[in-house]
């Protein structure tokens, strides 16, 4: 690890006047627990690391049916899931949350950090770039792509986004708010996600010099949620599909559905395909099986992740069964 | 029968033999007390780091460590590999620095100068036809006329290809020492090894092949703790060497040179890759007539390893087999807990089942049928050890032909195998020491794996001398002991219940010679039981331990133990049968392990809750092979991609599943063989036991390991739930 500067600003002003306008001398540190191990491995070289976990106001959690819930940015997982009005009210996030298996990583890592996490892209992590170049290719197409993306990798970007959370955020209707030396926005989570094009552009729409400082979850009484994922071990590992459902049951059928998958493109991926199988039916296991086909009919997989496709298809079906059994 | 002065005792007078008893350095190792290699901090301690070769193979054209030399914190640095040298493999060793403190070191590595000549590579063997002239034969062999057998029309015949692929050790201590010069010509090593009496001699030759000149007696090696090994730390390894070195030119301070994790991963330790083809065959009613099989694996630059195939059954009538050994670039192989049996295990009990499921029969009537083909010496044991994992298993309620038909997507199925292991005790020796305070030691440079050789020798010196396992002083883990031999091969604890035996009883034969006289009787009628020294048959007349031993005088008593010796005290060849039930979800291709029965004999057993234990690691470890493990090569980088314990899949809790049901074949018939080792047996069946159960389970073979969810979906897209 290269040696850093460290600065642990009380207040939001000084801490996005501390940030650089470009990516690279400076990185905002949360709970740790990915940029940490990033900078070990020389993955990031950070001159100066920013802690944003001594400012009070982005440690906050609250929860009104009005306003909904409003989640800090450095609230960890741990609390997020030990929240009597996030278990109440919002069952598919606890679910998502807990994906995360380890405890260390639960007391640890934070809400805004698992959005802002980097892809676990093994070429990435060795050193290749986002984009896993090698000689200006990318080594995916005939690499070792089992765990890539089988939607929205038409390229350059092939990684896939690594966010539990972002999935039933979007499914929700989540916002963020971004403070940076302009003020402050507000963005749908799903916008907050973005497949790079080139060299240098990063997976999220944040500026160098500003903060997510927040996560705001509308209240939908009626809504029910499910987060379904699979994975190949149980313990500490990256999911190979996940699907974050939410919708509601009016009359005997399906109404506002929404779908979205992570794990399988470079930007949690809603199903705009399995919503409109969706709406205005009546649920059954038939209905939940075509929206997985739906979900995954535009897939494109690569040499080695075609299996990804029938995962997703059925970590879809599976979400969808389980908020229509589930309630909440 | 005549007895043997170091004879183990009959049944009912062992004492703490074969009974459970808690490891005695539990407590230590639970509260932290117990310092393994990573934890040793000298005074003065240097931190040594490594520049690694980015390339997979490559010549190197020059190298220039002055720029990591002049800077600031550094004390030393050195060229490991020189110009001209050809690396074969990503991750080798090229230079090496040390400096005041780690982030000093790796900042100094960084500024070492290397240029390359890119050689090509070859890092992934699975195909043989493109392996091209990295391939080369590693032997054929013919037994009977197996073209014949083949071609007989009543032979019913299975074909199939299985696979295993390189995978590696990772030991989560990882491998490394701390190094120091005591004055100009002493060393002193804490060392992370299999093999604390035999680094000296390695770390000797090296040194003086560099014409640095230390004698082997001068040279200690401490290892107290250590964090797994599985086969790949027998040696002080090239960075052992360079911590000598480097701290030899930093004027002798110690130097702390452990691997990081990716560099563990990459290039201390790989079990070699087993592919093939085979074919068996088999008269109508079962009865098996021919192997043929054409198999290749790669085990780095060097050759592969040829697993013994076929497996057990070896008494086949008819057999061919060929073994090609590809090169490959990806780092050497080492010795993985019983090196090749698990590979030869899946190709052979994976085509025998497969052959079984084509003969309609049940998997553990096939093997029971033919077990008479297995070596005459172990046909009777796992004749019962079928029939005890057939019981525990609940084989007849939940085996099923291939394919389970029941409606849904969870589909549940069992799976036999079955192994062996040599596991005879190795050359070694002990000190016993019985003072006249009653204290008693017993010193051997062996070393305790996490396997429970502490505990045995406790166990062992315990129940000679009568007195309960906390009373005896064990020293191990330091190579100015008496010489023992590495802990490899299962040889451990054959070699250290036997001379702590040999050398216990003629502690206590010196004693009662001592205390003889005070008691009036001659010494042979004398015994040691319950904490005192008694006159056979007449408890009466006796002494506590304290005051026999005061009887020494001035004398302590201090005997030497051997093995080999007299009295045959163990023996070698052991069996076990392995049965899994698994749960495969159709949809997902996951595999969830419901039970695993584990049935073992190894003689006779010294301590059963240790040995129980080794079987349940061994379950373990067999779980993370048979369903996560593999260490993932890109071609185009030649790198591996996996060295992190992110997506180097290790199981966790939640992935062993289900229940581990452990049984030990004890009492007569396996006593009396002496004691055998455990470490490896237990660790070879679980792959082909697993992939069989799947097999079952779904109805189609999923030909390789690891069982991923990727490759249960690829094989029932062929097929399967016939």
């Amino acid at each position: 690890m290269q040696a850093f500067e460290y600065a642990s600003p009380r207040s939001l002003q000084e801490a996005i006047r501390l940030l650089p306008a470009q990516w690279g001398p400076t990185d905002v540190l949360a709970g740790g627990t990915d940029l940490v191990s990033a900078m070990k491995d020389g993955i990031s070289t950070p001159q100066r690391l920013v802690n944003i976990k001594q400012i009070a106001e982005l440690h906050r959690m609250t929860f009104s049916p009005r306003a909904g819930l409003h989640i800090g940015a450095t609230v960890t997982l741990r609390e997020l899931l030990d929240d009597g009005a996030v278990q109440q009210h919002y069952p598919g996030l606890i679910q998502a949350a807990e994906a995360a298996r380890s405890e260390q990583l639960l007391n640890m890592g934070t809400v805004g950090g698992e959005l802002l996490q980097r892809p676990r892209c093994w070429y990435y992590r060795n050193g290749y770039g986002l984009l896993a170049l090698r000689d200006g290719k990318s080594l995916v197409p005939e690499g070792e792509n089992q765990y890539h993306a089988i939607l929205g990798n038409a390229g350059p970007a092939y990684f896939v986004s690594p966010s539990f959370l972002a999935p039933i955020l979007i499914a929700l209707g989540a916002t963020v708010q971004l403070h940076g030396p302009r003020g402050a926005r507000s963005l749908p989570v799903q916008k907050l996600f973005v497949t790079p094009t080139r060299v240098g552009q990063r997976e999220h729409d944040l500026a160098p010099n500003e903060i997510l400082t927040e996560i705001r979850v509308p209240y939908r009484p009626g809504v029910r949620t499910a987060v379904y994922e699979i994975r190949e071990k149980e313990a500490l590992d990256w999911p190979l599909a996940m699907a974050a459902v939410a919708l509601r049951q009016e009359g005997g059928v399906l109404r506002d559905p929404r779908v979205v998958l992570g794990q399988v493109a470079p930007v949690p991926w809603p199903s705009p395909e399995a919503e409109r199988t969706l709406t205005g039916k009546k649920p059954s296991e038939d209905l939940a099986d075509a929206a997985g086909r739906a979900a995954v009919a535009q897939a494109t997989p690569l040499s080695k992740n075609g299996y990804k496709v029938q995962l997703a298809r059925i970590a879809v079906k599976r979400a969808i069964l389980s908020a229509v059994q589930q309630g909440g | 029968m005549a007895s043997c002065k170091y004879d183990w005792p009959a049944a009912g007078q062992r004492d703490a033999i074969g009974k459970s008893t808690d490891r005695i350095d539990g407590p230590a190792k639970v509260s932290g007390r117990a310092k393994y290699t990573y934890d040793i901090n000298r005074p003065g301690m240097l931190f040594g780091k490594m520049l690694t070769c980015p390339h997979a193979h490559a010549k190197i054209k020059s190298i220039d460590v002055s720029p990591a030399l002049k800077h600031p914190g550094v004390k030393a640095a050195l060229v490991i590999q020189d110009v001209g040298s050809e690396i074969q493999w990503a991750g080798d060793e090229i230079a090496a620095v040390a400096a005041v403190d780690e982030a000093t070191a790796e900042d100094a590595v960084r500024l070492i100068r290397v240029e390359y000549d890119v050689l090509p590579h070859l890092v992934r063997e699975e195909n043989l036809s493109k392996d091209g002239d990295r391939a080369k034969p590693a032997g054929e062999q013919k037994v009977g006329d197996p073209d014949k057998a083949f071609a007989d029309p009543e032979a019913v015949i299975s074909e199939g290809f299985y696979g295993i692929p390189v995978i590696t050790h990772c030991c989560l201590e990882t491998h490394g020492n701390v190094v120091e010069w005591r004055g100009a010509d002493s060393i002193l090593t804490h060392s992370s090894t299999q093999n604390v009496s035999g680094i000296p001699s390695q770390l000797g030759a090296a040194l003086r092949a560099k014409k640095i000149n230390v004698q082997d007696s001068n040279i200690e090696t401490i290892c107290q703790y250590i964090g797994g090994g599985f086969g790949s730390k027998f040696s002080i390894d090239r960075w052992g060497v360079v911590a000598a070195e480097l701290s030899k030119q930093a004027g002798g301070k110690p130097v702390k040179l452990m691997l990081d994790r990716d560099e563990d991963l990459e290039v201390a330790g790989a079990r070699p890759s087993y592919f093939g083809h085979v074919k068996v065959a088999a008269s109508k009613d079962g009865t098996l007539t021919a192997w043929s099989s054409e198999t290749w694996g790669t085990g780095g630059p060097g050759p592969s390893g040829v697993p013994p195939v076929p497996y057990i059954l070896t008494n086949i009538p008819n057999i061919y087999k060929k073994h090609t050994s590809v090169s490959t670039n990806i780092g050497p192989a080492r010795a993985w807990r019983a090196p090749n049996h698990p590979q030869a295990c899946l190709m052979t009990l994976a085509a025998l089942d497969d052959l079984a499921a084509k003969l309609a029969m049940d998997a553990m009537e096939f093997l029971q049928k033919n077990i008479h083909l297995a070596p005459s010496y172990l046909v009777n044991t796992y004749q019962q050890e079928l029939s005890k994992a057939a019981e525990l298993s609940e084989w007849s309620k939940y085996w099923h032909p291939r394919g389970d038909k029941t409606p849904g997507h969870l589909k549940r199925g069992l799976g036999v195998s079955l192994h062996t292991w040599g596991g005879r005790g190795h050359a070694g020796s002990c000190n016993v020491i019985v003072r006249p305070d009653g204290s008693v030691t017993v010193q051997s440079g062996t070393q305790d794996l996490g396997t429970g050789t502490r505990t045995v020798i406790a166990v062992v010196a315990a129940s000679t001398f009568g007195l309960p396992v906390d009373a005896i002083q064990v020293e191990i883990g330091d190579s100015r002991y008496p010489f023992d031999g590495a802990s490899g091969g299962s040889t451990t604890v054959g070699a250290a219940s036997a001379w702590t035996r040999r050398g216990s009883v003629d502690a206590l034969n010196e004693l009662f010679a001592a205390v003889a006289p005070s008691l009036g009787v001659q010494a042979n009628q004398l015994e040691a039981r319950d904490g005192r020294i008694q006159v056979q048959g007449n408890p009466s007349k006796s002494l506590s331990w304290k005051d026999a031993c005061a009887k020494l005088g001035a004398k302590t008593i201090h005997t030497v133990g051997k093995n080999p010796g007299p009295c045959n005290l163990g023996s070698v060849g052991v069996g076990g049968v392995q049965v899994a039930d698994v749960t495969v979800d159709t949809e997902t291709g996951k595999v969830k392990i419901n039970r695993l029965v584990a049935v073992q004999d190894c003689g006779l057993i010294i301590d059963k809750l240790t040995a129980e234990s080794q079987v349940y690691g061994g379950l373990i470890m067999g779980v993370c092979y048979s369903l996560f493990e593999e260490k993932v090569m890109d071609q185009t980088i030649g790198r591996m991609l996996n060295a992190n314990m992110e997506f180097y899949k290790l199981a966790g809790i939640g992935d062993i599943g289900g229940e581990l049901i452990v049984h030990m074949m004890t009492g007569p018939g396996y006593d009396e063989r002496g004691v055998i080792g455990l470490g490896e047996p237990p660790v070879i069946s679980p792959g082909a036991a697993i992939s069989n159960a799947v097999a079952n389970a779904i109805g189609v073979r999923v030909s390789q390991l690891p069982l991923t969810p990727r490759r249960v979906l690829a094989a029932l897209a062929k097929g399967g739930i016939a």
